[in-house]
C-alpha cells in the first residue's frame, strides 16, 4: 500500500488532481482566483501595516504631528487589505468544499451505476465490504486533497508575491526569506513523509479494531453462551493496544515537527530583525521595511503549511482513487438482444446442457430439463447440490458459460433489457428489503394499486401482519427490513413476486422461516392461484415436493433423475433417501420399539 | 424487572460532571498533568517573544537614527535561544499528552468492550450493533482528538489571550481596552456560530448515514435488483441520497466560509484603531513607536483563538457526547449478573434442572411465560414443543441464564441460577441456538473456540463422533475451509453443523438446542440425530423442537402454549390424549404427507 509520498505517489497524485481540474475546471478557477486574492492581499496587509509604519506611526513619534492624509490611507489601506483578505479566504473554501464533495459525489454516483450495470458474476467474486468502502471511505480519500488544494495554489501566489516585494524592499533581507521559506518548506516534507506511514497504520489498525468490535458484538449470543468474554476481550484488548501505540507513534512524529515549525518562521523574524538593524543603521532600508518584512514572516508562517496538507494527503487519494478507477473499469455486463416475448399464459421454459462454475470446479454440469407451460417442477438436492446457481440462470441473474435457457423457445440473452423480469420473478433464498414502505417494497416500481398489493399480500399470508403494522402498506420497513422477522420478510418477498403475475414463478427455499401450518396455506393459495404461472421450486419438505408435477433431483451439480416424485422414489436411490429420512428414521424406531416389545414379553 | 436496562447516555450529568466522571476513570491521564500543563505554558510563553523582540529593537536598538548592533545581536540572540526552549518544552508536551491520552483511552476502550459482553442479551438487543461498536471506537476516537487538539487549543489559546493581554497591559492599557472592545462581540458570537455549525454537521452525519444506506442496497440487493429489473429506480434512490449528502457538506463548508474570515475583518478594524489611537497616545507621550508596533504583532495572538474556536466548540461538544456514550455503557449494570467468585461452583456430571412457579414478561410487555414449575430429572432428554410463540424459546434463555425471570426461581442441581459463578455454569450449560453464528476464520478455528484448548485430533474426533466426518470430507479445504464473514460462505444448514460440532467439543454436561438443525438436508439432520443421540448419552439434553421425530425420541415431551406448560409426558401418552400436543401432532403429520 502505497503510504510514502515518494515522487512515483506525487505524480500520480497530481494526475489525479488533474482530473479534477479537468471536470470541475470552473469551480477550480474560481477558487484558484479566490486563493490568489487571499494569496495577494495577506502579503498587501503586511506592506500595509509597513507603510503606515514608516508614514504614520514614526513620524507621528519622531515629529509629533501627522499628516491627516496619510492617517485616513493608512486605515483605509489596512482596512481594504483585509475585507479583500477576508472576500478571498470565503470565497477560497466556499469553492473548495463545493470542488471536493462535487467530486466525490460524481464518483459515488458512478461507482454505484457501475455496481448497477456490472453482471452479478461480478459481484460473487468481491466481497461485499470491499464493494461498500470503494464508494464511500475510498471515494472520500480520492478526493481529500481537493480541500486544502486551492489554499496550495494561493501560497505559492503568495510566496511569490512576497518574493517580488521583498527583493523590491531590500535584496538582503530578501535573502534571510529565501533561506527561511524553503527551510520550513523542506522541514514540513519531511515531516509529511515521516508521519504519512505511521498515520495510514493507525488508520489500519483503527478498522481492525472496529472490526473486532463488530463482529465480537454481532456474536455476543455464542459469545455469552460458552463463556469466551474474557478470551474476547483479550483479543480486543491486543489490537486495542497495538492501535495505542501507532497513536503515539504518530503523536511523536506530531510532537516532534509542530514546534519546530512553528519556531522557524519565529526565528526568520528574529534574523530578519538582527539583519534589518545592520542594514537600517546603513541606511538601505527605513523602519517600516523592516516591520513590513518581519510581519510578512509572521503571517506567512502558518499558510505555507498548506503545501504539505496536499501532498500528505496524496498517497491516500491515489490509492483510492485507484479503488475507486478498478470499479469503473471492471469489464463485462448483461448484454441484451432485442427480443421480446409476446405470449400470455404460463412460459415455457427449457434449460439444456448448462453449466456453472465460480472459479473452482464446475458446481452445475450439463443440467438439462425443461418446465412445460402451467407446470410445477421441483428442484430437489442436497445441501450444496447447485440449485439455487440453477435458479440465479433461471432468472438471468448470471449466464452459464456453456449451455442454453430458453423461454418460450426464445435465448433469455436474446430478450432485450426488462423483458426477463417481466415474465419470470424470483423468490430467493435470502430475502432482501428495501428501506421503503411496505407498498414500495411489494410494488418495487411497477405500476399498482393497494389492491393489488392487498390481494398479493393475501396469497402470502401477509395481509394478517401488514394490518397490523402502524401505517399499514405505508409502514417504512427498516434497513434491510430490520423491523420485521425473517418469516415476515420473506412473505413480503413472497408478495412482491405474484404482485407482478409472472409467468414463471421461482421459489429458492423461500418459506423456510414460515410456519410449516403457515407455509401449507400459502402453497396451496398458490396453486390454486398460480394458473396463469408456471412454477420452479427449490425444496426439501413434502408438502411443498407433493405440489410438483415433475421433480429434478441434483447432486454434486449434476441431474440424477428426473419424474414423478413416484417414479423417483422407486428408481432413485439418493433422492429416496433424502426425502424419506424422516419417514425411515421414524419406521425404524417403531421397529425397534416393536423388537424391545417382543423381548419385553418373550 | 419492570423496564428494560437500556444503555443510557449518561445524559443526566452536566458536561463538567461528565468530564470529570471519565477522568475519574482514567488514572493514566491525570497522572503527571500539571507537569504536563506547566509544559504547555512554557510553550505558549514563547508567542510572545517575537513582538517583544520587536518593540526592544525599535525603541532600545535605536536611540535616534543610529542603531546599537551589539544590544540588537545579544537581544535576537537571547530570544533565539528563548524560542528554541519553549520549542523543546511544546515537543515534551506534545508527547507526554499522547501517552497519556492514548493509554487511558485505550483503558476505557478495553473496559467498555468487556462491559458490553457483561450486559445482559436483553440490554444489548435495546441497540444496533453499529451504534454498540461505535461507544468503544468513534466515540473514544472523538474524545482522544479532542484531549490532544481540540482540549489543547482551548488551553494555548486562553494562555495566549492571557500572556498577549498582560503584555499589552503593560505597553498601554488604552490600547488595550481598545482591543478587547473590538474582540469582544466576535467572542460573545462565536458560541452561536458553533451552533448553526453542529446543527449543519449533524445533518450531514444524518445525510451520511442515508447515502451508505443507499449505497449499500446496490450492492447487498444485487441479485433482487436484477430479478426484478429495478436498477433505474434503484439509481434514483442513490443518486437523490448522494445529492442530499452534497447539499448538506457543502452547506456546512459555506457557513464556515463565511465565519472564518469574519475573525480577519475584526483584526483589521483593531489595527487600524491601534494606528488611530497610538499616534495621539504616542504624540502625548504615552507609549513609545515599539510598543505600538509590537502592538500590530500582538493582535496576530488573537487571530488564530478565533479562527479556531467553532472548531474547538465543535470538537469540544463532540467529545463530551462521546465521553456520555462511552460512560453510558460503563454505568449500565449488567442486570443478569455474575456472582463471581463469591458464586457457586458446580462440580462437573449430569444436571438436574428445576423451575419453581417460573414467570416471565419482556419489560413494558406482556408475560410470556406463566407458573412454569417443572423439573428436569439428570441424563433425561427431554423435548419442548409448542407453536412460535408459546414461550419455548424464552424457556431456553431462562434455562441457560442469559436471563432472568421475573418471579420464581431456575435451578439446577439444586442451586438457584442466579448464585452459580458463569465460569462454571457456561462450562457446564451449553445451548446451540438456530442461528449458527460463525467467526470470520477457518472451520477448524470456529469449532474450537468451544474449547480453546483442543488440538485438531480431538476436533477430527468430534466431528467423527457427531456424524459429520463425510461432510468435511466432501469440503475441499476440509477443516481449513475459510467460512467467510458471520460465516456467510457457507450455508445456512453449514453453519448450523459447525455451530453443533462447535458446542459439542465444549464438552458440556447439558446440551440445549434451539432448533438448532433446522436448516440442515433431512438425510443429514436424522444422521445427526442419530449421533447426538448417541454423544449426549449420560449428559442432560434439551432440545426444542421444530418436528416430529425430536419428540419421539425423548423421554419427555414438555408442551407449551400461550406461555404456560400445559403438558408433559412420553410422546405415546402425549399423542393419544385430546389437548394441545395431540393437535400440534397432527398438524405435522398433515404437513409432511400431503
Amino acid at each position: 500500500m502505497a503510504s510514502k509520498v515518494t515522487s512515483a505517489v506525487m505524480r500520480k497524485g497530481l494526475r489525479v488532481l488533474g482530473v479534477a481540474v479537468r471536470t470541475e475546471k470552473g469551480v477550480f478557477t474560481a477558487a484558484v482566483l479566490a486563493s490568489a486574492l487571499y494569496g495577494g492581499m495577506t502579503v498587501a496587509s503586511a506592506w500595509a501595516l509597513g507603510w503606515a509604519t514608516e508614514n504614520v506611526v514614526l513620524p507621528a513619534f519622531d515629529r509629533g504631528d501627522v499628516p491627516s492624509g496619510a492617517l485616513w490611507t493608512a486605515v483605509l489601506l489596512i482596512m481594504g487589505a483585509a475585507l479583500l483578505k477576508a472576500i478571498g479566504v470565503a470565497g477560497r473554501r466556499i469553492l473548495a468544499g463545493l470542488l471536493q464533495y462535487r467530486m466525490q459525489a460524481r464518483s459515488r454516483r458512478e461507482v454505484t451505476k457501475q455496481y448497477l450495470r456490472l453482471p452479478l458474476a461480478w459481484h460473487h467474486r468481491h466481497p461485499t465490504g470491499q464493494l461498500l468502502s470503494n464508494a464511500s471511505a475510498d471515494a472520500e480519500a480520492a478526493w481529500a486533497p481537493l480541500a486544502p488544494l486551492p489554499m496550495a495554489v494561493g501560497v505559492i501566489v503568495m510566496l511569490f508575491t512576497a518574493a517580488v516585494a521583498m527583493l523590491i524592499t531590500d535584496p538582503v533581507l530578501a535573502l534571510v526569506g529565501f533561506l527561511i521559506f524553503p527551510a520550513i518548506a523542506v522541514l514540513n516534507l519531511v515531516y509529511q513523509r515521516r508521519l504519512s506511514p505511521l498515520a495510514t497504520r493507525a488508520q489500519q489498525l483503527r478498522a481492525e479494531v472496529s472490526e473486532i468490535a463488530h463482529e465480537s458484538f454481532d456474536g455476543a449470543l455464542v459469545v455469552k453462551t460458552l463463556g469466551r468474554e474474557a478470551l474476547e476481550t483479550e483479543r480486543f484488548r491486543r489490537r486495542a493496544h497495538e492501535l495505542r501505540d501507532a497513536n503515539i507513534a504518530v503523536g511523536r512524529v506530531r510532537g516532534l515537527f509542530d514546534p519546530m515549525l512553528e519556531a522557524l518562521p519565529t526565528l526568520g523574524v528574529l534574523a530578519v530583525l538582527a539583519v534589518g538593524a545592520l542594514r537600517l543603521s546603513g541606511g538601505s532600508i527605513d523602519s517600516g521595511d523592516l516591520v513590513q518584512v518581519a510581519y510578512l514572516f509572521t503571517l506567512l508562517a502558518f499558510p505555507i503549511r498548506a503545501l504539505g496538507w496536499v501532498l500528505a494527503e496524496l498517497p491516500r487519494s491515489v490509492v483510492g482513487w485507484e479503488r475507486v478507477q478498478a470499479v469503473l473499469d471492471a469489464k463485462g455486463s448483461m448484454e441484451y438482444g432485442q427480443a421480446s416475448l409476446s405470449e400470455a399464459g404460463p412460459a415455457e421454459l427449457e434449460v439444456s446442457e448448462v453449466s456453472y462454475s465460480y472459479g473452482t470446479g464446475d458446481v452445475l454440469h450439463d443440467v438439462t430439463f425443461e418446465v412445460r407451460s402451467g407446470r410445477t417442477v421441483a428442484l430437489v438436492g442436497p445441501t450444496g447440490s447447485g440449485k439455487s446457481t440453477l435458479v440465479q440462470l433461471l432468472a438471468r441473474l448470471v449466464d452459464p458459460p456453456s449451455g442454453r435457457v430458453l423461454l418460450d423457445g426464445v435465448d433469455v440473452r436474446e430478450l432485450g433489457y426488462g423483458r426477463v423480469a417481466e415474465a419470470v420473478a424470483l423468490v430467493p433464498q435470502q430475502t432482501f428489503l428495501f428501506d421503503d414502505t411496505v407498498r414500495g417494497n411489494v410494488a418495487l416500481g411497477l405500476p399498482v394499486d393497494d389492491e393489488e398489493v392487498w390481494a398479493a399480500l393475501r396469497l402470502a399470508q401477509a395481509d394478517g401482519f401488514v394490518g397490523r403494522l402502524a401505517d399499514g402498506l405505508g409502514t417504512r420497513v427498516g434497513e434491510r427490513g430490520a423491523t420485521l422477522s425473517g418469516g415476515q420478510r420473506q412473505r413480503l418477498a413472497l408478495a412482491r413476486a405474484v404482485v407482478r403475475r409472472p409467468r414463471l414463478l421461482i421459489l429458492d427455499d423461500a418459506t423456510s422461516s414460515v410456519d410449516p401450518q403457515v407455509e401449507a396455506k400459502i402453497l396451496y393459495g398458490l396453486r390454486d392461484a398460480a394458473e396463469a404461472s408456471s412454477v420452479v421450486v427449490v425444496a426439501y419438505r413434502m408438502a411443498t415436493i407433493a405440489l410438483a408435477d415433475e421433480v429434478v433431483y441434483l447432486d454434486r451439480g449434476r441431474v440424477v433423475d428426473r419424474g414423478s416424485h413416484d417414479e423417483l422414489l422407486g428408481r432413485c436411490l439418493g433422492y429416496r433417501n433424502l426425502v424419506t429420512a424422516y419417514e425411515r428414521e421414524e419406521a425404524e424406531r417403531a421397529a425397534v420399539e416393536a423388537e424391545e416389545e417382543e423381548g419385553v414379553s418373550a | 424487572m419492570s423496564d428494560v436496562r437500556s444503555i443510557g447516555a449518561s445524559a443526566e450529568r452536566s458536561a463538567l460532571a461528565t468530564v470529570r466522571h471519565g477522568l475519574s476513570l482514567t488514572p493514566e491521564f491525570r497522572k503527571g498533568l500539571l507537569v504536563t500543563l506547566a509544559l504547555a505554558v512554557v510553550a505558549t510563553v514563547g508567542k510572545i517573544i517575537v513582538p517583544i523582540a520587536v518593540q526592544q529593537t525599535i525603541d532600545t536598538g535605536f536611540k535616534g537614527s543610529s542603531a546599537d548592533i551589539s544590544y540588537i545581536t545579544r537581544a535576537v540572540l537571547l530570544c533565539a535561544a528563548a524560542v528554541v526552549l519553549t520549542a523543546f518544552a511544546g515537543y515534551l508536551m506534545n508527547v507526554r499528552l499522547y501517552k497519556a491520552t492514548e493509554a487511558s483511552l485505550a483503558t476505557l476502550r478495553v473496559r467498555g468492550f468487556r462491559h458490553v459482553h457483561d450486559l445482559s442479551v436483553l440490554t444489548q438487543n435495546t441497540e444496533r450493533r453499529g451504534a454498540l461498536v461505535s461507544r468503544v471506537t468513534n466515540d473514544i476516537d472523538q474524545i482522544s482528538t479532542f484531549m490532544q487538539w481540540g482540549g489543547l487549543m482551548i488551553i494555548v489559546a486562553f494562555g495566549q489571550l492571557f500572556v498577549a493581554s498582560v503584555l499589552m497591559f503593560v505597553y498601554s492599557w488604552q490600547l488595550t481596552l481598545l482591543v478587547w472592545v473590538c474582540f469582544l462581540p466576535l467572542m460573545v458570537a462565536l458560541p452561536r456560530f458553533q451552533r448553526w455549525l453542529s446543527s449543519a454537521y449533524t445533518t450531514v452525519r444524518e445525510r451520511t448515514g442515508d447515502m451508505l444506506a443507499a449505497v449499500s442496497e446496490s450492492v447487498v440487493g444485487a441479485a433482487v435488483i436484477r430479478a426484478y429489473a429495478s436498477e433505474r429506480r434503484t439509481a434514483d434512490r442513490v443518486d437523490a441520497a448522494v445529492d442530499a449528502n452534497k447539499a448538506a457538506q457543502v452547506k456546512a463548508q459555506t457557513i464556515v466560509g463565511f465565519v472564518f474570515p469574519l475573525t480577519e475583518i475584526v483584526a483589521a478594524v483593531a489595527l487600524a484603531g491601534i494606528v488611530l489611537l497610538g499616534v495621539r497616545l504616542g504624540m502625548s507621550g504615552d507609549i513609545t513607536a515599539g510598543e505600538l508596533v509590537a502592538f500590530l504583532f500582538l493582535i496576530t495572538l488573537f487571530v488564530s483563538p478565533m479562527q479556531t474556536a467553532t472548531e474547538v466548540l465543535n470538537e469540544a461538544q463532540n467529545a463530551v457526547a462521546g465521553w456520555r456514550r462511552v460512560l453510558g455503557v460503563l454505568d449500565t449494570p449488567p442486570d443478569v449478573a455474575d456472582p463471581g467468585a463469591d458464586g457457586v461452583e458446580l462440580p462437573r456430571g449430569p444436571i438436574s434442572v428445576a423451575f419453581e412457579d417460573v414467570h416471565f414478561a419482556y419489560p413494558g410487555g406482556v408475560p410470556v411465560l406463566r407458573e412454569v414449575s417443572l423439573e428436569i430429572p439428570p441424563r433425561s432428554r427431554v423435548a419442548i414443543v409448542g407453536e412460535t410463540g408459546s414461550g419455548k424459546t424464552t424457556f431456553a434463555k431462562l434455562l441457560t441464564r442469559l436471563m432472568d425471570p421475573v418471579s420464581g426461581r431456575v435451578t439446577v442441581d439444586g442451586h438457584d441460577l442466579r448464585a452459580v459463578r458463569f465460569s462454571s455454569l457456561r462450562e457446564r450449560i451449553v445451548m446451540v441456538p438456530q442461528d449458527g453464528f460463525l467467526f470470520d476464520g477457518s472451520l477448524e478455528e470456529n469449532i474450537r473456540y468451544g474449547k480453546p484448548a483442543a488440538d485438531r485430533e480431538e476436533i477430527l474426533l468430534a466431528l467423527t463422533e457427531l456424524g459429520l466426518a463425510d461432510w468435511l470430507d466432501g469440503l475441499p479445504a476440509g477443516l481449513d475451509t475459510p467460512v467467510g464473514q458471520r460465516g456467510e460462505s457457507l450455508s445456512a444448514g453449514e453453519r448450523q453443523l459447525v455451530a453443533l460440532a462447535r458446542a459439542y467439543l465444549a464438552d458440556p454436561d447439558l446440551l440445549l438446542l434451539d432448533e438448532a438443525t433446522s436448516a440442515v438436508d433431512p438425510a443429514t439432520e436424522v444422521r445427526l440425530a442419530r449421533a447426538l443421540e448417541g454423544v449426549t448419552r449420560g449428559r442432560t439434553a434439551v432440545s426444542i423442537a421444530h418436528r416430529l421425530s425430536t419428540a419421539e425420541n425423548a423421554d419427555e415431551v414438555l408442551v407449551f402454549d400461550d406461555g404456560r406448560l400445559v403438558q408433559r409426558g412420553a410422546h405415546e401418552e402425549l399423542v393419544a390424549r385430546p389437548g394441545v400436543y395431540a393437535d400440534l401432532h397432527a398438524s405435522w403429520i398433515s404437513a409432511a404427507r400431503s
